[in-house]
């Protein structure tokens, strides 16, 4: 599952651009997981300040 | 916002500004979407553009404009420090903008013209009919319209959602996604009026530091790296962060600044029945560079021209608009992203001892007119065991 860290997100939309589902939408100042995420962690290596993570689902 | 338009834009940046504001001259009823509730902020910019770039569309105004430049500074992963002289630094002059009023005076001029902007409104789907993009799904604080376009521009910037929900995969490779962090710091000691750039795998992996002047004592101070070279304890804020201790501890930061820059080839086909995708979300930033301004405000002007003459002889396809595709890929612009992508992949594997090398055989150069490409013709030239080196570029010249 990826996990936002919203007292870290910037709003840049950087890991938008990266992601191969299309699964993030920026509203704004809002990251929001909004499609089918494969917690691929492709986002979460593209973001500059380091505001997500793909936590293990146990 | 009206039910329906001739050309709906998705995006307020450069891109969407120009080709609202080039629709809305020839006279076709236009609506510019935002999503953001202020035009241009927050800024996700170095804000450098070349001048002879930024005159080909208006001229300067020191409203908008924070600083200007007349040469720049490459400083090599040994420190070593090689200046590109006013007399050489030819096209490469320009200016740092404020983006913040820039950007909202492009689209003031849009607005000026004859355009309708509705800021903090975003495009959340496209209207598709029998394959053809036919307007946009708009959300307005809360409230949900379906507006209908003949065409609708496609100018919403790195991100590039609009395209995507229209069949169009814009994904950027992590490899050649530039992910960045800016400060605007004062109190520092530069020189303001040049851009200096520092290059090395330690400073800035598969990327390279910026220094673009904003005002005395003050300047955007910025890293991109490659997402692939980027993790958590080595992510573009920890370069940055290691950067400013070393070089401007007196520093203070009153601004951050993040964003992704796509250093990627361009979508394989910008247009689609309906809809011209112009800008970031093409895809057209410089891959080398990783600027971008001049290339949206081209590309949108360009977008509007073809949308109009499609719209006046009625027919929106994607073959009706090909020309527009055409057209900037044939361009200079074209031509250098193409080219400037291929250079970009061969200087990313350089090791540090190489790129020094290069820096100080640059610095040798007599040049009289600094472009990446003159730079390289003379590189091989002066230095003949580079040829070997330069070989994976020589045949791009
Ligand atoms: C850190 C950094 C440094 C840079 N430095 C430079 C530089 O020095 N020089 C240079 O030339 N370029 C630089 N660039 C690149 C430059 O900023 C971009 O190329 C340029 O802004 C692209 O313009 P655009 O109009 O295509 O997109 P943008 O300026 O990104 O505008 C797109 C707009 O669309 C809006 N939008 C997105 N989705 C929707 C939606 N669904 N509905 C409504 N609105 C939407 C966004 O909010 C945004 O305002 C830099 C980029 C970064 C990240
Ligand atoms: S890349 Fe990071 S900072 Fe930027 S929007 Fe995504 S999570 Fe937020
Ligand atoms: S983990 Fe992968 S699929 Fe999920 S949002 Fe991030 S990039 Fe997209």
């Amino acid at each position: 599952m990826l996990v936002i860290r919203r007292d870290i997100c910037g709003y840049c939309g950087c890991c938008v651009s990266v992601c191969p589902q299309g699964a993030l939408e920026l509203i704004d100042a809002y990251l929001s997981v909004e499609g089918e995420c494969s917690s691929c962690g492709i986002c979460a290596r593209a973001c500059p300040l380091g505001a997500l993570e793909v936590a293990d689902e146990a | 916002m009206k039910p329906e338009y001739d050309l709906l834009v998705i995006g307020g940046g450069p891109g969407g500004a120009l080709a609202a504001r080039t629709a809305a001259e020839k006279g076709l009823s236009v609506g510019l979407v935002e999503k953001r509730p202020a035009i241009g902020v927050p800024v996700r910019c170095a804000e450098g553009v070349g001048r002879d770039l930024l005159e080909e569309f208006m001229d300067p105004d020191p409203a908008w404009i924070s600083a200007e430049i007349d040469r720049a500074v490459l400083v090599a992963p040994d420190g070593f420090r090689m200046a590109l002289e006013p007399s050489m630094a030819g096209s490469e002059v320009g200016y740092v903008l404020d983006r913040k009023r820039f950007d909202r005076e492009l689209v003031m001029q849009a607005a000026a013209a004859g355009a309708e902007i509705q800021v903090k409104t975003r495009a959340v789907a496209p209207i598709m009919e029998n394959g053809t993009v036919a307007g946009a799904r708009i959300e307005q604080n809360g409230q949900i319209q379906d507006v209908r376009a003949k065409v609708v521009i496609a100018a919403d910037g790195v991100e590039s959602k609009f395209a995507r929900w229209c069949g169009v995969d814009t994904a950027v490779p992590l490899g050649d996604i530039e992910t960045c962090v800016q400060y605007l710091m004062t109190g520092i000691e530069i020189d303001d009026a040049a851009t200096v750039f520092h290059l090395g795998n330690e400073i800035a992996p598969e990327g390279y530091v910026w220094i673009f002047p904003k005002g005395p004592k003050t300047a955007n101070v910025g890293i991109g790296i490659s997402g692939r070279k980027s993790r958590d304890g080595s992510r573009p804020i920890d370069y940055l962060n290691r950067f400013v201790k070393s070089h401007f501890p007196e520093g203070r930061v009153v601004e951050w600044i993040m964003g992704g820059v796509s250093v990627c080839p361009p979508l394989e086909k910008t247009v689609a029945d309906g809809m011209v995708i112009v800008g970031d979300a093409a895809r057209v930033s410089d891959p080398l560079t990783g600027g971008g301004i001049y290339n949206a405000m081209y590309t949108g002007r360009l977008a509007a021209q073809v949308a109009a003459d499609a719209i006046a002889k009625g027919d929106v396809s994607a073959n009706a608009m090909m020309p527009y595709d055409t057209t900037w890929r044939a361009s200079k612009l074209g031509k250098s992203l193409d080219r400037n992508y291929r250079i970009k992949e061969y200087f990313i594997h350089l090791p540090d001892a190489k790129l020094n090398r290069l820096v100080h055989s640059i610095s040798r150069l007599d040049l009289t007119k600094f472009s990446t490409l003159e730079i390289i013709k003379e590189l091989i030239r002066h230095d003949p065991t580079l040829l070997l080196e330069l070989r994976a570029i020589r045949d791009l010249l």
